[in-house]
């Protein structure tokens, strides 16, 4: 069989396979397409089911004969449709059986039943809360999309909306005494910038701090683990520094005592030192070593920030004078990065530490900014150079132009 | 004159004979009448070649044709080679001041009805270089290999692909493969500096010859008691000078005030950045294929619009022989109206790129 005999019947067969499927009868979807409100079942979103597009029917759910018209498709078979408490087991008949799962999907979890069970929504449902999340909330019900699918409500990017249409509900959690700002609060975090601006699938979303079928709020002990995932160095130098210990001893939650919770601002200097937006304050009180190891961790944070800036500055004013500045700008690069490394090493709160890191770039920092003046020197030079030629070239015009009026001049 | 020195002229005289040419200089006259301004373009165009070349066989010495480095040599170019800043950017400005000059060259040739007999050639000639000049434009561009350039290629080089029959292999000929690559750098390189160089060269030295034979051409209906004959040498070659001064000026000016940026180097995996446009010339091209629809009765929008290009270029290069009233020296004013309709319609969907690039 040659190449394009083989691809030929590749695609003969990948387009009858679901041919074959759709073209079956299904009195299920005749009917139910037809139905109105809770009997209603739609045969465009069904179409795009990720179970029936791994060939699994309605009967394979509800049980039935679909092969038969009318209510006798209802056979000793059938199921029917799950009370919501009976949803979760209702799922899990196949998505907890591992030897089944691995035929459709080997990568698939299957421990998504027993997580649920010790989530907060499996254990108000057990007490017989209805109200609270079963499977079909977050994942749909004949529309249900796989988490890598862009418009799946699993979707990282859909996540914090999915969350939030029971948390973002005032009325129903007034019910269980828990606010209903998380959603708003998430939006103006540093998080949801990365994670809807920046599209950076990496950022973190509701589900990746409180779990997705097991969650749960995570208690002070368990904030600075969830931090860690992802923050790794910074909880190293936090558990190293004096702060782990009182904390410790005062039952604080480490990170957001400082950062907050679901509005994790953008960090920023203003946070350090002893001024109105410090967070140091909270704690430390005029004069204390605290207080005034935060101002100076602050003042060698402010002190070499200054320096950064001005030399972003002076590049920028050379690049707009028209001088390439771009292996400067490549070298101040570094002095970013050790600036970022020490705002990090703020978490030691060791000032020696901060200052041995920024001094690393001391180096770089003389050089870009030798780099600078001597690009700013070379745009002057340019400019006067300009004067000179321009100078000459009209004077060699002027000449020409006399000359050409005396040629012209009659006799 | 100095015996020695005249000893020394007849010495070469002897084995180049160019005592005709010498004597023909001397006599040479070209007429002065109210709209010989428009005569200074020519010569203009040719001392911004001849910069051109200048520059364009200095950045050779350090440009490398290479996807990973020729933005990187360009960059070397602008900040770390001495008066490299300059040498590129006059090449860059003044490859856009030629063919701004060459418009103006062209149409006021057109306008003065300059291209009737015997002066057919001459316009042909011209029309051959113009269209060689916007290839050095398009080669040329994607040479520093920048995210700008890269992406205006690969729209410019979509466009040669909707060429009706030709169009697919014409395509992946220009791209030397299926897409933007090193293949392409190579070729537009070859393109830029050895090939349209010597085709330049050629048509220049047969244009110049013609333009000098046949001397400059007198607008049709103008009273010959305006018109006087003055020198070309010096006379003319003085105002002539005093242009490419003038020229000159400008683009020193530009280069030092708005030199010629080196932009971020060209990401093919990167999303196509939004508002890309070809250079300023191609742009009343492009713009026409965006506003023409998808489908204009049983033929494809694009392939209709390159269709017509095409047609618009042949009428234009063949305005000498089709205009027959022109070719008796009698005024054509229809030829007239479809320049004037031309330079409309490319000035406004220039600008129309630029004021509403979402058209």
């Amino acid at each position: 069989m040659n190449k394009r005999t083989l691809t030929a019947g590749t695609a003969l067969l990948l387009f009858l396979v679901p041919a074959a499927l759709f073209g079956q009868k299904n009195s299920c979807l005749d009917c139910h397409a037809k139905l109105e409100d809770t009997l209603k079942v739609s045969a465009e979103a069904v179409k795009n089911d990720i179970h029936v597009q791994f060939g699994l029917t309605c009967k394979d759910c509800h049980g039935g004969n679909p092969d038969i018209d009318d209510d006798k498709a209802m056979d000793r078979t059938f199921r029917g449709s799950p009370k919501k408490a009976e949803i979760p087991g209702f799922c899990a008949r196949c998505h907890s059986d591992a030897a089944l799962m691995r035929t459709y999907n080997p990568s698939l979890r299957v421990d998504q039943l027993s997580q649920y069970e010790t989530s907060k929504h499996g254990q108000q449902l057990k007490k017989g809360d209805t109200k609270v999340a079963v499977c079909t909330d977050c994942h749909g019900v004949h529309d249900i999309q796989t988490a890598k699918f862009p418009k799946s409500p699993t979707f990282p990017w859909n996540i914090p909306q999915t969350c939030g249409k029971c948390h973002a509900d005032a009325e129903l959690m007034k019910g269980y005494n828990i606010p209903s700002n998380q959603l708003a609060q998430y939006k103006e975090s540093v998080h949801a910038q990365a994670l809807f601006d920046k599209k950076d699938m990496s950022a973190p979303a509701c589900n990746d701090c409180h779990g997705n079928h097991g969650a749960v709020p995570p208690e002070v002990k368990s904030i600075a683990s969830v931090c860690r995932q992802c923050h790794p160095s910074t909880g190293e130098l936090f558990s190293k520094s004096p702060h782990k210990k009182a904390f410790d001893e005062i039952g604080q939650s480490e990170c957001e005592a400082c950062h907050g919770n679901h509005k994790i601002l953008r960090p920023t200097a203003e946070m350090l030192g002893t001024g109105e937006k410090s967070v140091c304050v909270q704690c430390h009180d005029q004069g204390s070593a605290g207080y005034k190891s935060a101002a100076a961790l602050k003042s060698a944070i402010d002190t070499y920030q200054g320096r950064y800036d001005r030399e972003i500055g002076t590049l920028d004013l050379a690049e707009r004078k028209g001088v390439e500045i771009s292996d400067a700008r490549f070298k101040l690069q570094g002095a970013l990065t050790v600036l970022v490394s020490a705002k990090n090493l703020v978490h030691s709160l060791s000032t020696d530490e901060v200052d041995k890191k920024l001094a690393e770039s001391d180096p770089i920092l003389t050089e870009v900014d030798q780099a600078g003046a001597d690009a700013l020197r070379e745009a002057k030079f340019r400019r006067s150079g300009l004067v000179v030629a321009t100078f000459f070239l009209a004077l060699f015009g002027v000449a020409l132009f006399f000359k050409i009026r005396t040629m012209h001049k009659p006799g | 004159m100095n015996a020695r020195v005249q000893k020394l002229l007849d010495y070469f005289d002897e084995r180049f004979q160019y005592a005709g040419l010498v004597k023909f200089a001397k006599k040479k006259t070209v007429p002065e009448h109210p709209k010989s301004f428009w005569y200074y373009f020519g010569g203009i165009s040719l001392f911004l070649t001849g910069i051109q070349i200048a520059t364009g066989i200095m950045l050779l010495l350090y440009y490398t044709p290479s996807i990973d480095a020729a933005h990187e040599s360009v960059q070397f170019i602008m900040g770390g080679v001495k008066f490299g800043w300059l040498i590129r950017s006059v090449h860059s400005w003044t490859a856009n001041i030629l063919i701004g000059i060459l418009f103006v060259h062209m149409f006021s040739t057109y306008f003065l009805k300059a291209y009737r007999k015997p002066r057919e050639l001459t316009w042909m000639t011209g029309f051959v270089l113009f269209v060689v000049f916007l290839a050095f434009g398009f080669s040329g561009y994607l040479l520093p290999w920048n995210e700008l350039s890269y992406f205006a290629t690969r729209v410019g080089t979509d466009i040669v692909g909707s060429v009706p029959l030709i169009g697919k292999w014409l395509k992946t000929i220009v791209l030397g493969g299926p897409a933007i690559g090193q293949g392409t750098l190579s070729r537009f390189f070859w393109f830029h500096v050895a090939i349209l160089p010597f085709a330049a060269f050629f048509v220049i030295v047969v244009h110049v010859w013609l333009v000098q034979s046949l001397g400059m051409s007198k607008p049709i209906g103008i009273d010959e008691r305006k018109v006087k004959e003055i020198p070309f040498f010096p006379d003319f070659m003085f105002k002539d000078a005093l242009a490419w001064t003038f020229i000159l000026v400008i683009v020193g000016i530009v280069c030092v005030f708005l030199p010629w940026e080196v932009g971020k180097k060209a990401d093919p995996f990167a999303m196509t950045p939004l508002g890309i446009k070809p250079e300023w010339y191609f742009t009343f091209m492009f713009t026409t294929l965006k506003v023409v629809p998808g489908h204009v009765l049983f033929i494809e929008g694009e392939v209709l619009v390159i269709l017509a290009i095409m047609v618009g270029a042949m009428f234009w290069l063949l305005a000498p022989y089709i205009d027959r009233k022109a070719a008796r020296g009698e005024k054509s004013p229809l030829f007239t109206w479809i320049g004037v309709a031309v330079a409309i319609y490319i000035a406004v969907f220039t600008v129309l790129t630029y004021v509403a690039p979402k058209i």
